[in-house]
């Protein structure tokens, strides 16, 4: 069934809606809506400015890439070089799979033509006319909606050749995967919108470069072309005052877990996790203890009780020895078995690493082959330390962040709940069984 | 081979869209999969001609992505998700008695091929944890109960 926006965005006072402001609107996916509450207004006003006006009032807004790695969009933006003479394109990933992530999934729903535009103004940016929204297969009615939205606009003429007088060409597809968490990386998504395995490419160089048919390419997640039109309208000015200094503006959150109001909230950069989990969320089920938080998708490591407190934004998150990556929040409580977190991230990625590369195919199966063994009570003394030096092993040695991001979660893992594994020594059953 | 008109005229739509004819190849394969059931040797022959490219290049990439297959499902198939966030609010209890309920186990079609099962990873709703699949269709917060309520109603609603 297709839920409505009640059941996903449970609301809270410490929201600052921008990018999902339309979302309450009667049929807020349809043009007409659209169009009748701002919708297109960026575009032509993007069309009176120059392309290097255009990213300089991106790169003001402090907006940094909302798919997880949070580079700073303008300067993404910045490093398409003006002399190649090939033709060029804006990809949209859509393939939001970060275990802990299902934002992007509400703006393809709630608000489509956000996306659209964002997109339209990235190409006005770069000189690009055409553009595609890689949906990963399992959304199928999203991918559905998108098309719908992408119909219209054509009917309209707000897509296809010079849109409204304006002399400006812009085409755009709605593409579906079929089921891959490595077409997530920006480099495989390019290989699986070829037509081919989404195996990763060694970079550089860079998409801005050569991305999709060799040709220099703007990828951005959902989330940051919903929010360029906002920008464009209302000045980066203005939306990097509702975050925090280098980290600008808000940031679609995904609370899940052990809290009493799991949803989806649109909050301003820099609000911190102990407001997030209470305030927000509304607390802890049962008022249990937390044991753990992954800040931002299964991919980021673990945070403990004591660094409630970190501001949620790129730099804080950082200072942390984490990230804020996708905004996928996962709380866990007291009864958590953290072995059995471990296990189960690990299976993940060593079902979703695609192979290309050694380390990562390789550690992911065995992290995967040991904390089965040590989660059924098979663990030895050294195996918790081998299980850390796998992890380390895997860093940075691969050509896609896979790898580092199977690994970082077992370090963390290790390092801050190490009785967890202890307990499990000696053929000890599980300590937290049936305690959920 | 020949697909239904809608289907045609997607495939018709797709070819314009790309620069280059390839790029079609995963969602082609995927439109044609739902509608034939399965990607059988015949389809993926016509897809590789339609798109130029070998029937090896069509299996190299069958073969890497997950929502591919070359067997046909059950009717209904049924996708329990056990990722973290499902984990945590219990989507391992839904997997075992989707297990028991259903009598087959992971990858497993039913004797009449009404129902497949599958243990899969994330599909993005992890705050309405835990989350089941069934085709393409959503189902959020699932207990065994609703779980067998769904299952209820895809049996009663007969071989359509």
């Amino acid at each position: 069934m297709i839920y409505g926006l009640r059941d996903l965005m449970p609301g809270s006072e410490h929201e600052v809606k921008v990018i999902s402001r339309r979302f309450d609107l009667p049929n807020s996916a349809s043009i007409d809506t659209y169009l009748a509450n701002e919708g297109y207004q960026a575009f032509l006003k993007a069309r009176k400015m120059t392309q290097d006006e255009i990213i300089e009032e991106v790169k003001k807004s402090g907006l940094r890439g909302r798919g997880g790695a949070g580079f700073s969009t303008g300067m993404k933006w910045s490093f398409v070089p003006k002399n190649i003479q090939k033709p060029r394109y804006i990809v949209c990933n859509a393939d939001e799979s970060e275990p802990g992530t299902c934002k992007d999934r509400l703006l393809m729903q709630f608000d489509p033509h956000e996306i659209i535009e964002g997109m339209m103004i990235a190409g006005l940016a770069i000189d690009a006319h055409k553009g595609f929204i890689y949906i990963r297969g399992e959304y199928r009615f999203l991918i559905e909606i998108v098309e719908k939205a992408i119909d219209e606009a054509y009917a309209r003429g707000w897509l296809g050749k010079n849109i409204q007088g304006t002399g400006f060409d812009f085409d755009c597809v709605a593409h579906s995967g079929a089921g891959a968490y490595e077409c997530g990386e920006e480099s495989a998504l390019l290989e699986s919108l070829e037509g081919k395995r989404g195996i990763p490419r060694i970079r550089p160089p860079f998409p801005a470069v050569a991305g999709l048919y060799q040709s220099p390419t703007i990828l951005n997640n959902v989330e940051t072309f919903a929010t360029v039109p906002a920008i464009i309208l209302k000045g980066g000015d203005w939306y990097h005052a509702l975050g925090t200094p280098k980290n600008g503006g808000t940031k679609l959150t995904n609370i899940s877990g052990h809290v009493k109001r799991p949803g989806c909230y649109e909050l301003p950069l820099g609000i911190s996790l102990r407001k997030a989990i209470y305030e927000v969320a509304g607390g802890m089920e049962g008022d249990k203890k937390i044991k753990a938080i992954i800040p931002g998708g299964s991919s980021t490591p673990m945070l403990v009780p004591d660094q409630l407190d970190t501001p949620m934004d790129f730099d804080s998150m950082a200072k942390q020895g984490t990230f804020l990556g996708s905004g996928g929040l996962v709380v866990m409580n007291e009864d958590t078995c953290m072995v059995e977190v471990a296990l189960r991230v690990m299976r993940f990625y060593s079902h979703e690493s695609c192979g290309w590369c050694i380390p990562c195919r390789e550690g992911t199966t065995w992290l995967k082959k040991m904390l089965t063994r040590f989660h059924a009570g098979g663990g030895e003394e050294r195996d918790i330390n081998l299980i850390n030096e796998l992890a380390q092993a895997m860093l940075g040695r691969t050509f896609c962040p896979l790898g580092d991001a199977a690994a970082m979660p077992m370090i963390s893992a290790v390092k801050h709940f190490r009785a967890d594994f202890e307990a499990h020594l000696n053929g000890n059953k599980c300590p937290y069984e049936g305690r959920q | 081979m020949t697909f239904s008109a809608p289907l045609e005229k997607r495939f018709a739509r797709m070819l314009q869209s790309y620069p280059q004819k390839r790029s079609a190849l995963v969602p082609m394969l995927m439109y044609a999969q739902d509608e034939v059931g399965s990607l059988t040797d015949e389809v993926i022959a016509e897809i590789a001609d339609r798109l130029g490219v070998t029937v090896l290049q069509v299996n190299e990439v069958i073969g890497y992505y997950s929502m591919m297959h070359k067997k046909p499902l059950g009717q209904y198939h049924v996708q329990v998700y056990t990722n973290i966030s499902c984990m945590l609010r219990g989507g391992f209890k839904v997997w075992d008695h989707a297990r028991k309920t259903l009598g087959i186990g992971h990858k497993q079609v039913d004797a009449d091929g009404r129902f497949s099962l599958e243990e899969v990873e994330c599909i993005g709703s992890c705050c309405w944890a835990p989350a089941m699949q069934v085709n393409y269709d959503y189902h959020h917060n699932v207990t065994p109960e609703s779980f067998d309520r769904v299952i209820n109603e895809l049996k009663k609603g007969g071989g359509q």
